[in-house]
């Protein structure tokens, strides 16, 4: 009976929904204008001057110098907001408070806070005369103007990255499996260390590759904190802006490309974790 | 044998060092957020008010503040909502729709949230500054972008590209394509289907991306500030406008015009904060809806 419908020529036959064509078209046409063209920019410029000032500038000392900074700064903050974050989604899933919806959505301000606002917050905050900052002065440590301001200012940009990458699957986790570690002998520390932990390393791991590939970009809340002093408190970001100043259009992309691949790597080494994990997973 | 400890412990003293253990880690979450999130916000507000009222006023109805948000609002109003067609577009085509190559335009669509936003608008200045590949044909046919207002839109758009995309993709992948196929087997034509039955559904979440990509639109400080060429007066933004205002030793003024963009964070989160309590569930993607 439905021979003649099937055997009608239609190649995307299997959804009848409308709108293909069109909706194919401006996503396309959009993508290509706002992204792929001005990505492809950004290469292509790169070696305009030559494979030699792509390196020169690319990888000059203070290039170097500031992709280790950047680096090293991004890294160090996001351990820290892997720990701390872990302890906060924990408390927000696990355990009943007043408050805990407060606590819920104040972790989002550095999403809903401009980069610029946290940079000129923060400095005030950790100056030698800020609230914090004079506290420290005397213990001889400096915060602003100096490498480890960076690292407080992608603190406070990293942190909703692991708290919202853990928090729904710590909320989804089959109790069963805690109570059972529990009937056969396991203490607190036992159960959360052999049952909790392993289910929730992914979404922490995604977290932290998320919140790493950020805070490697971040530009507006470090530069007024950092003191951007070359090779030793000057960020990446901050380079193409100085070598844009010059009008270096090549090296600005040479330095450009560097972060473009440290950061699409970090994402391409996130999924291969994750499809290993979900390959053990199936396995098991 | 210390198994066997562990249990009596566990049995003993469960209600004294859960409490205590639990105290311990609320504690520790709550003074973390504290010093990390939300001190910055408070100083921000302590500065602003530093030298009174009057000074606060003065410098938020300043004529140059008042040109930033002006310029604000222009991008905001400009990109949010030509990105809101797109994320509808995009997820249209990727959920209801088969075909090969679609995991890569999911991806290429989240792109701009890994770029730095530094070069994000450095791509722009590339295509279209005076040394751009356009550069020299947008100066022979007198048309800026770059250093002017079109620049910061582009900039911008490029920036809250993936927003409502993101929100609703999963959203509408998860509902399926049951409903539009029943409606148009019923004679709806497409738009009809469209906005009887899909919209409906995915209001809330749509709202949602609409929110924060106005939130960033307003927001964007890296990419703007490549592009802008900081003209007081003309393309500075409010975030521009507090770089410029902080750079000069104003430290109040650049501490009231951030606070009122903390303001609007503030009402980001709260509305932010409303729709997750009241529509959650159709927020997310449920499997069996």
């Amino acid at each position: 009976m439905s021979f003649p419908l099937a055997a009608k020529p239609h190649r995307r036959r299997r959804t009848a929904l409308p709108g293909f064509g069109l909706t194919l078209g401006i996503t396309l046409f959009w993508l290509a204008l706002i992204v792929v063209i001005p990505l492809c920019a950004v290469v292509i410029r790169s070696t305009g001057g030559g494979w030699e000032h792509f390196v020169a500038v690319g990888f000059s000392p203070r290039a170097m110098a500031a992709y280790r900074v950047t680096f090293v700064s991004a890294l160090i903050a996001t351990s820290i907001n892997a720990f701390f974050g872990l302890i906060i989604a924990w408390v927000l899933i696990r355990i009943k408070f007043p408050g805990r919806r407060l606590l819920s959505a104040a972790i989002d301000l550095p999403f809903a806070l401009p980069t610029a606002v946290a940079g000129i917050a923060l400095t005030a905050l950790y100056a030698n005369t800020g609230w914090i900052g004079a506290h420290l002065e005397p213990m001889g440590i400096q915060i602003a103007y100096h490498p480890s301001g960076i690292v407080v200012a992608l603190i406070f940009i990293g942190l909703p990255f692991i708290v919202r990458s853990v928090e729904p699957v710590l909320a989804d986790l089959d109790r069963t499996l805690e109570e059972a570690a529990a009937t056969l002998g396991a203490n607190r520390w036992q159960i959360f260390a052999y049952v909790i932990f392993p289910a929730i390393l992914p979404a922490l791991l995604t977290g932290f590759a998320l919140a790493l590939a950020r805070c490697v970009g971040e530009y507006g809340s470090v530069i007024f904190i950092a003191g951007n002093m070359p090779k030793i408190s000057e960020i990446a970001p901050l380079l193409i802006i100085t070598s844009l100043e010059q009008y270096d259009y090549p090296g600005a992309s040479a330095i450009a490309v560097v972060m473009l691949v440290i950061s699409f790597s970090i994402l391409i080494a996130l999924n291969l974790i994750q499809g290993g994990w979900r390959r053990r997973m199936g396995d098991s | 044998m210390s198994e066997v400890t562990n249990r009596r412990t566990n049995q003993r003293l469960p209600a004294k060092t859960k409490i205590a253990l639990n105290a311990t880690l609320v504690l520790i979450a709550l003074t973390f957020v504290f010093i990390v999130v939300l001190l910055p916000l408070i100083v921000v507000l302590y500065e602003a008010s530093q030298e009174g009222w009057a000074a606060y006023v003065a410098a938020i109805t300043d004529s140059d503040a008042k040109s930033a948000i002006r310029l604000t609002l222009l991008v905001a109003a400009i990109a949010v909502p030509v990105n809101m067609i797109f994320g509808i577009c995009a997820a249209w085509l990727v959920t209801k729709h088969d075909f090969r190559g679609k995991d890569w335009l999911v991806a290429f669509i989240e792109i701009p949230f890994s770029v730095s936003p530094v070069v994000s608008g450095l791509v722009f200045i590339l295509l279209f500054g005076a040394h751009g590949w356009f550069g020299p044909w947008l100066q022979a046919h007198d048309i800026e972008i770059i250093f002017a207002v079109p620049g910061i839109v582009l900039a911008t758009v490029f920036v809250t590209l993936p927003f409502v995309a993101r929100q609703i993709i999963p959203l509408m992948h998860a509902q399926g394509r049951a409903a539009e196929e029943a409606a148009l087997s019923l004679g709806a034509s497409g738009w009809q289907t469209f906005w009887h039955v899909t919209l409906p559904d995915i209001r809330w979440a749509l709202l949602y991306g609409v929110l924060l990509s106005l939130a960033r639109a307003m927001g964007e400080f890296g990419a703007v500030s490549v592009v802008s060429g900081h003209i007081r007066g003309e393309t500075n933004t409010l975030p521009l406008h507090v770089e410029v205002l902080y750079n000069d030793y104003n430290f109040v003024a650049a501490f009231a015009v951030a606070s009122l963009l903390a303001g609007l964070a503030l009402v980001t989160l709260v509305l932010k904060s409303l729709l997750e309590w009241r529509h959650g569930n159709e927020l997310k993607a449920q499997n069996n809806s």
